[in-house]
């Protein structure tokens, strides 16, 4: 099959591939550990792991948009900051 | 006692997947790709990084259509919600009038958006229109062709006559399941009209309420259709919504890079408002429960 008119470039396919394999791995987990390790955490409602990465991709997007639109082009801090953002959700939300 | 497990049931769930890729993953996945290159046409890409999400950040144009959009959503709600509650609180609970209310009610909501947007255009027309000759005999200079105001107003009315409709569905559907039970002991303890609608009412129509607001903020949010057959977005840019802006951009002007990386923007605002909105209904309550 061609996919050319889907305008495939070498970042974006990077992109999708983690993303894809977030998903795998958090598949795996919950075949390791089913249930979802629902928990209360400081955001006051119930969240599974599930939720927790939701959370940590839909911030990480926004924190990565405002260091664009605040800061720069220069994303890797705001990377490094979402990776930091990620690790707290899934600690304490 | 355990629990039985048949992974073959997600074999079910396999036509689902298929098509959601082909209708929403593959697309957005594209729409990805487009976001970080431009194209002059030919299927030929050039890349651009993120430079079109830093045009987009930075652009006046996309900052004022949204806050337009939210100025808009905002309007409609604080219209909708308290006159759908009104309606349905004074809609007949039985007899003839109920199915009369309900088809009445239900009229508005079976008008495809393009055909609503139709016929407010007319009705709104100063030489022809209803609404337009109307008010130019009774005085009021009215046209909301060059009148920025005029356009707003058209285009809120219009969407409080189409969507209001949902709202006193919801509600209605909300209050007729509240048991009797509650009306006479709220008769027996004396409540006065204010107390019942606060302390047993209100409470029953939280759930739905919940879903109408957000059903409307997402409607109204991406709304397109109405106002661009009404106004077209104008006068100049006015009433020029979010989703009315990115089309001009992707097929007006055929600058899909921008377009894509706009669109992510817009998709991570709705994605963003639709969670916080999905995690309040669902532990709306909760507290009280426990």
């Amino acid at each position: 099959m061609n996919f050319s008119w889907m305008a495939w470039t070498w970042p974006t396919a990077l992109f999708f591939t983690i993303i894809a394999l977030l998903l795998i791995g958090m598949t795996v987990w919950e075949w390791r550990a089913p249930g979802g390790n629902p928990r209360v955490g400081i955001l006051r409602f119930e969240t599974t792991r599930g939720d927790r990465l939701f959370i940590s991709l839909l911030g990480s997007a926004f924190i990565n948009l405002a260091w664009l639109g605040l800061i720069g082009p220069q994303l890797w801090w705001s990377l490094a900051l979402s990776v930091a953002y990620a690790i707290v959700v899934f600690r304490f939300v | 006692m355990d629990r039985t497990w048949n992974n073959k049931a997600w074999f079910l769930v396999l036509p689902v997947l298929v098509l959601v890729a082909f209708s929403a993953i593959i697309p957005l996945m594209t729409v990805v790709n487009y976001s970080v290159q431009d194209t002059f046409g030919n299927n030929q890409f050039f890349w651009a990084g993120l430079d079109w999400f830093d045009d987009t950040l930075h652009s006046e144009r996309f900052w004022a259509a949204l806050w337009r959009n939210l100025l808009f959503s905002g309007i409609i709600l604080a219209i909708e919600i308290p006159l759908g509650i009104f309606i349905a609180l004074n809609m007949p609970k039985r007899g003839w009038g109920v199915p009369v209310c309900l088809v009445l009610m239900a009229l508005p909501l079976l008008i495809p958006w393009n055909v609503v947007g139709t016929i407010w255009q007319v009705f709104g027309r100063v030489d022809i229109g209803l609404l337009g000759r109307t008010l130019a005999s009774l005085g009021i200079d009215y046209n909301y062709v060059q009148d920025p105001f005029d356009a707003w107003a058209t285009i809120v009315v219009m969407d409080v006559w189409h969507w209001t409709s949902l709202v006193v569905l919801l509600c209605y559907a909300g209050l007729v399941s509240i048991p009797d039970a509650y009306y006479q002991a709220a008769r027996i303890d004396g409540a006065s009209r204010w107390s019942v609608f606060r302390f047993i009412q209100l409470p029953k129509m939280q759930r739905v309420l919940l879903i109408a607001v957000l059903l409307r903020f997402m409607d109204s949010f991406m709304i397109y259709t109405e106002p661009f057959v009404v106004t077209g977005g104008g006068p100049g840019n006015e009433t020029t919504f979010l989703s009315i802006d990115l089309v001009k951009m992707a097929i007006g002007q055929f600058d899909v890079g921008p377009a894509a990386a706009m669109s992510l923007i817009y998709f991570l605002i709705v994605l963003l408002v639709s969670y916080v909105f999905y995690t309040v209904m669902t532990n709306v309550g909760k507290g009280a429960e426990q």
